[in-house]
């Protein structure tokens, strides 16, 4: 057994866990953090995506012992006092699914791609989420979705004056960034 | 799937990792980003005793420049390959290969070192090395490094001159600065190896190829530098007719594998096709 601190959605855990526990694993059996899901078990579909220190990663391909020292965030983490992510609730208002399976991995992936890209094009929101399959959707509503989220960071970026240097606004990854504050 | 029972270590130094290695011999498996060692421990095609995760070697992560060179850490990921303005200036080739490497959330895990070092013929890191004429710096016991030209790195399938108890530590990448780029990667779903995969740098004066660089992936059990077809393009105008005529012969002398994606001689063909689009654009016709 090997000891393992990690902060996962602002709380800090420290537990023994075997070598061999996958990330996902330790979120979903040592932590009841089922909200991320198991999709293919195979790292192709990204069900399963998390954040580790604010970037995306297939939770089904590392082990838990890696993410030591780090910090997690899982779809539980994404809301704030609340209220839902912006990208939750355009997922919400588009329909972006339709069995819901891929939707964490979907929105944690979202997330990413409008961190980097906060004002992306349809192609490249789809090049963006290449790595999560969704078997209902068709992906349209989906990439609406993703639209809806970045068109409503950049107006309330634009009327709190938070934009960056290029206008483009850098609150819609608020909930993340204070991911970690109660620790 | 869960991976057989190990014993997990996690170095923090190069030395300690290399003492690790050099106690537990066959036993051990290094651990760099794990994008591909994790399914491959999940599907128990490999059970090792001891698992040696470099993740903790800071050393080992980072691009910085040493002259004429660009030196990258073997642990350092695609995406921050990526993310280097001094890989985009100096060797964009590399920028434009690990770009079309599998998804987002691998590129943020998966690193450079871990991809050469697995030789996978099929990944998509190897030929722009190759291509790029890099060197790579490893480490052994007692302190010990060897730097091994690309040309002597891969050895055949899965394997490379990285022996038992030595780790790469990095890749000395020579600066091709100006020199135009493109990847042209044939799959036919996304986030998929390739199944042919062509890497060209092309130096151009006064409207012609003064010199080219090309390295084939997935066209043998290693990635192949195609120096007939570096030698046939020079002096030639960046045209159609000519570069066409030029890399006519790239699939001479190699043997590619037949699989359901393709057979040997569907590669032959495709590489042909796919060198002449990758030179082209990398010389901007």
């Amino acid at each position: 057994m090997t000891r393992i601190t990690v902060n996962v959605d602002g709380t800090k855990y420290s537990d023994e866990v075997e070598p061999r526990t996958l990330l996902v694993q330790y979120l979903r059996e040592s932590l009841g953090k089922t909200g991320t899901v198991i999709g293919c078990d195979t790292s192709n579909c990204g069900a399963c995506t998390v954040h580790l220190d604010g970037t995306s990663v297939k939770s089904c391909n590392m082990l838990a012992v890696q993410a030591d020292g780090h910090e997690v965030t899982t779809i539980e983490g994404l809301a704030k006092n609340g209220e839902l992510h912006p990208l939750q609730t355009a997922f919400h208002e588009c329909h972006a699914l339709q069995c819901g399976y891929c939707t964490p991995g979907m929105i944690m992936q979202s997330c990413d791609l409008l961190k980097n890209n906060p004002d992306p094009s349809e192609q490249e929101i789809r090049e963006g989420l290449e790595g999560n399959l969704c078997r209902c959707t068709g992906y349209q509503n989906i990439v609406k979705a993703v639209q809806q989220a970045a068109r409503q960071g950049k107006e309330s970026g634009q009327q709190s004056g938070q934009g960056d240097a290029d206008g483009n606004p850098v609150d819609l990854n608020e909930a993340e960034q204070t991911v970690g504050a109660t620790s | 799937m869960i991976p057989a029972t190990f014993d997990y270590l996690a170095p923090t130094s190069v030395a300690d990792a290399i003492a690790a290695l050099e106690e537990h011999g066959d036993e051990a498996k290094v651990l760099a980003g794990g994008q591909s060692l994790l399914p491959i421990l999940r599907m128990r095609l490999n059970a090792p005793g001891v698992v040696i995760d470099l993740g903790k070697i800071s050393e080992l992560q980072g691009v910085t420049e040493d002259g004429d060179d660009l030196v990258i850490g073997a642990m350092t990921t695609y995406f921050d390959v990526l993310a280097s303005d001094a890989v985009s200036t100096h060797a964009a080739l590399l920028n434009k290969a690990i770009a079309t490497v599998a998804d987002p959330q691998i590129r943020h895990r998966g690193t450079i070192g871990g991809a050469l070092v697995h030789a996978d013929p099929a990944g998509d890191v190897g030929a722009p090395a190759l291509a790029l004429g890099a060197s790579f710096v490893i480490a052994g016991p007692g302190g010990a490094t060897r730097t091994v030209a690309a040309d002597d790195f891969f050895e055949d399938l899965f394997q490379t001159a990285v022996g038992e108890g030595e780790l790469l530590t990095q890749i000395r990448v020579p600066k091709h600065t100006g020199w135009g780029a493109h990847y042209e990667k044939f799959v036919r779903v996304s986030h998929q190896w390739s199944i042919v995969g062509i890497a060209a740098t092309v130096r151009s004066e006064g409207g012609a190829i003064a010199e080219a660089r090309v390295g084939l992936t997935n066209m043998g059990s290693t990635p192949l530098r195609a120096k007939a077809v570096e030698e046939a393009l020079v002096g030639q105008p960046a045209t159609d007719e000519a570069v066409r005529a030029a890399v006519a012969q790239v699939a001479d002398g190699t043997n590619p594998p037949s699989d359901l994606n393709g057979d040997s001689d569907y590669r032959k063909h495709l590489a042909t096709v796919l060198t002449r689009r990758a030179v082209l654009a990398a010389a901007g016709a």
